[in-house]
């Protein structure tokens, strides 16, 4: 332990230095405006920087800081756009704009960006403490996860989809289903085509940038105009800014289990910060959601993915390190970035470059302390973007996304595509069909089918393999205690039927 | 410094064709990375062909487009519709792209739709187990296909009927197994099915030295066979290659560029002879190094002849499978 501590300390008088401390205070704006932009993400953002650090010529430490800036930075600048524009720039997001979006319709954007940011810390520094404990065990954790296990993970996190849909719940189902259509277009694992009509456009399916940006920004501007000829405000109320005591220590707990949780999945490769923020917001609603008011405006419905998904990035970096494998795709880029600076991140990692480890976890405190003593006065700025009439600044964000998109594929396919989306979502909109089961379809379905499909291959055809391991079967139990805890709950509080109509998402 | 260089191209060229032959003078060159930022394609993009800037050899900068899509086919295409007599477009490619080619995703193209200009580095194929496995030598693992070819499951990064899949299937070829027997799961990425090998749910990997060398080192992994031509140094210098061993499998992963049809033989000759010299020099071979590339080299008429007979090779296997 005190070793642990001893070289901790080392790792803080190397991040501690003046220009790493200016890199990760670059990195984390950078990762706000990132996030903030939709269609950009972190992906591509750390993608077209690194020929752009190798001709600074910056030390492999810094530079590491400073992707590990970004990646943090865009999640936070994510929930930005996402609770006060409902336009999720990632599908990681997508479960914050559930009650996010309808907290700032209520002139609560102010405490809702507060709540984000501070979930945001909590999450980040008790992960950054969970991969400086935990590393090498939880290496182990990642391997035990096979592909039967991931599937039954699929099944267990699409048992979710109640909490996402409240009342409409048929029309949940409704909107799964397409979403499992539109992901199931392109070629599968053995290259048939599917759904493509020879267009080798379709051949990759759809993007999800391209779809959640679509359903969600482009239809909220068919929404808009529809609004503007009726005459209706486009102005959000902005009420007051920060958050009060009442809500911080109610959501305290929900925070720090959300935290837990959402490191967890981040270790475990290729399940990634969406699964996460998707499973905290729902196990969180089970257990603290006494008055259905989850969906309706709730601040723990914010708190919860918000520290999901920024305790899943540190987590997302346990594989990388500690077998260098890449448990999502902006570390996937990392990883690239460290091999071409002759690192190369592994087993061997910890024990050959100690100092480069040590001062990375340091540097993500740091880098986590100036997310919320950058972010949190700002919240008074970034909140004003409400009092921008909705036409000018949806359309503006709309605009950015198809440069964004546009500019990363060369294809105006991609941008008819958002654009038909946009119609879709409208429609659905309109018909108080909930959007986000069709995100959570879209990144889940695929993972599911291919996981499914890997396991079967594996056995030679047994289905016995989805029973194989205690792993496999505790998960299992748990898909099972998810189906029927509601059923539970229900009886014993008949209040939930005189439930306010939850509005769409 | 990068005058003299200059010059020396210059001469170098003039030499190599004749003082007579018009100039070719390359302009706003841009390279099309057929794939997503971040992956293999986008590093020939962004890292290798800016070695060529370095080196004085183009004037001003690279500009890297990405165009993803269809496995390479969406750029692909694009290239032979669009881009016919473009002197100054570069498309990265791989093995990737002839192995597409064969297995005819790319809208019925063809490899001689486009000109292949230079392979510069390659990364070869091994074939792996874990370290307590009992697959002591390639033998082993090709006396086990010959006995049960399904009691072998073997796992890659690439999906049916890809790279990593075919190497596997020329081995057990050799075997005189029927292939279509070779069990073989897909991945995502190479790392991804290491993972199954390291937990014991899976024999046999299949993959590139790049991916398979860190997890020696860490002794996750033991390698069988290197499908090179000859002999690798370092950790891989007693690791035999398959054509030591008597089967003739060499399954080099190449990257490198081709250009659009209709471009002038001036042009042509230039991209050759500049990348012929970047092969040859320093910066290159440090950047090779560091990110694990063999060095393989082919030019010209020679890349071309390379890189139809890769696709003749491995359209006959994927026609032996039923893939196609």
């Amino acid at each position: 332990m005190t070793e642990v501590f001893a070289s901790l300390m080392g790792g803080f008088a190397t991040a501690a230095q003046p220009v790493n401390l200016f890199v990760a205070f670059v990195g984390v704006l950078v990762g706000t405006i990132i996030g903030m932009l939709p269609g950009i993400g972190p992906i591509n953002g750390i993608a077209i920087l690194i020929p752009i650090t190798f001709a600074l010529g910056l030390e492999p430490t810094a530079m590491l800081i400073l992707f590990a800036g970004i990646y943090y930075g865009s999640q936070y600048g994510n929930s930005i756009s996402t609770i006060l524009l409902n336009v999720p720039g990632t599908a990681s997001s997508v479960a914050t704009a559930l009650d996010g979006y309808e907290m700032a319709k209520q002139g609560r954007g102010g405490p809702a960006l507060a709540i984000s940011a501070i979930a945001s810390f909590v999450g980040g520094t008790l992960s950054v403490i969970g991969l400086m404990l935990f590393a090498p065990l939880l290496a182990r954790w990642a391997i035990s996860f096979g592909p039967a296990e991931y599937f039954v993970l699929m099944i267990f996190t699409f048992t979710t989809l109640s909490a996402l849909t409240g009342r409409h719940f048929v029309k949940g189902l409704v909107s799964t289903a397409l979403g499992l259509g539109v992901a199931m277009v392109g070629l599968d694992v053995t290259n048939v085509a599917r759904f493509t009509f020879g267009q080798m456009r379709l051949f990759d399916g759809f993007d999800f940038v391209v779809v959640t940006i679509g359903l969600f920004a482009v239809s909220e501007v068919l929404v808009l105009v529809e609004g503007t000829r009726r005459g209706e405000a486009a102005l959000l109320k902005m009420g007051r800014v920060m958050i009060t005591a009442k809500e911080f220590t109610s959501s305290i707990w929900v925070m720090v289990r959300s935290s837990i949780l959402g490191f967890a999945v981040g270790v475990l490769p290729g399940a990634g910060a969406t699964i996460a923020s998707f499973m905290a917001y729902t196990v969180e609603q089970r257990l603290v959601d006494r008055h259905s008011t989850f969906g309706t405006g709730d601040h723990r419905g914010v708190a919860a993915p918000e520290a999901a998904n920024n305790a899943a990035v540190s987590g997302a970096l346990i594989p990388l390190l500690t077998l260098g494998i890449p448990g999502s795709g902006t570390t996937a880029v990392i990883l690239g970035a460290l091999l071409a600076l002759n690192l190369s991140p592994g087993p061997l990692f910890l024990t050959r470059n100690p100092d480069l480890f040590w001062s990375l976890v340091a540097s993500m405190y740091i880098g986590n302390v100036m997310l919320l003593v950058l972010n949190l006065p700002l919240v008074g700025v970034f909140v004003r973007i409400l009092l921008v009439p909705r036409w000018v600044l949806v359309p503006t964000v709309v605009v950015i996304a198809y440069v964004a998109v546009y500019s990363a594929t060369s294809s105006s396919f991609d941008l008819l595509a958002m654009t038909a989306f946009g119609v879709i979502g409208y429609f659905m909109r309109k018909m108080h069909f909930p959007l986000a089961p069709v995100i959570l379809a879209v990144v889940l379905g695929p993972l599911m089918e291919i996981n499914f499909r890997r396991a079967l291959s594996l056995s030679d055809g047994d289905y016995g393999i989805f029973a194989s391991s205690p792993l496999v079967l505790g998960l299992w139990a748990l898909v099972v205690v998810s189906l029927l805890l509601p059923l539970v709950f229900r009886r014993r509080r008949p209040a939930v039927a005189e439930a306010p109509e939850r509005p769409e998402a | 410094m990068h005058r003299t260089l200059r010059i020396l191209t210059a001469l170098a060229v003039m030499i190599g064709f004749g003082v007579g032959v018009a100039q070719f003078e390359p302009r706003n060159v841009e390279c099309i990375a057929p794939a997503d930022p971040g992956g293999g394609w986008d590093f020939t993009c962004r890292q290798m062909a800016p070695v060529l800037v370095e080196l004085g050899l183009v004037p001003g900068s690279i500009r890297t487009q990405n165009m993803p899509g269809g496995g390479g086919g969406v750029a692909f295409a694009y290239v032979v519709s669009n881009e016919t007599g473009n002197d100054n477009l570069l498309v990265a490619a791989s093995t990737a792209t002839t192995s597409r080619i064969a297995a005819g995703e790319f809208a019925g193209f063809s490899a001689d739709d486009v000109r292949w200009v230079a392979a510069l580095g390659a990364d070869y194929g091994v074939v792996a187990v874990a370290p307590d496995s009992p697959f002591e030598t390639l033998e082993d693992l090709m006396d086990a296909w010959r006995t049960d070819p399904r009691s072998v499951s073997v796992v890659g990064g690439s999906a049916v009927g890809g790279w990593d899949h075919l190497k596997v299937l020329l081995l057990a070829d050799e075997a005189d197994v029927n292939v279509q027997d070779v069990r073989y799961t897909t991945f995502t990425a190479g790392g991804s099915a290491i993972i199954e090998i390291v937990a014991g749910r899976a024999d046999v990997f299949t993959g590139d030295v790049s991916e398979a060398l860190p997890q020696v080192e860490a002794g996750n992994l033991r390698i069988l066979v290197v499908l090179a031509d000859e002999r690798q140094g370092g950790l891989l210098a007693d690791v035999p290659t398959a054509v030591e061993l008597g089967y003739d499998v060499v399954g080099p992963n190449w990257r490198g560029f081709y250009m659009p049809a209709g471009i002038s033989d001036e042009a042509y000759e230039f991209w050759v002879e500049t990348f012929r010299e970047m092969a040859a020099s320093p910066e290159w071979e440090t950047l090779r190094e560091q990110n694990g590339i063999a060095d393989f080299r082919r030019f010209g008429s020679d890349m071309e002849a390379f890189a139809e007979q890769q696709v003749l090779d491995i359209q006959e296997l994927l026609t032996e499978i039923g893939a196609r």
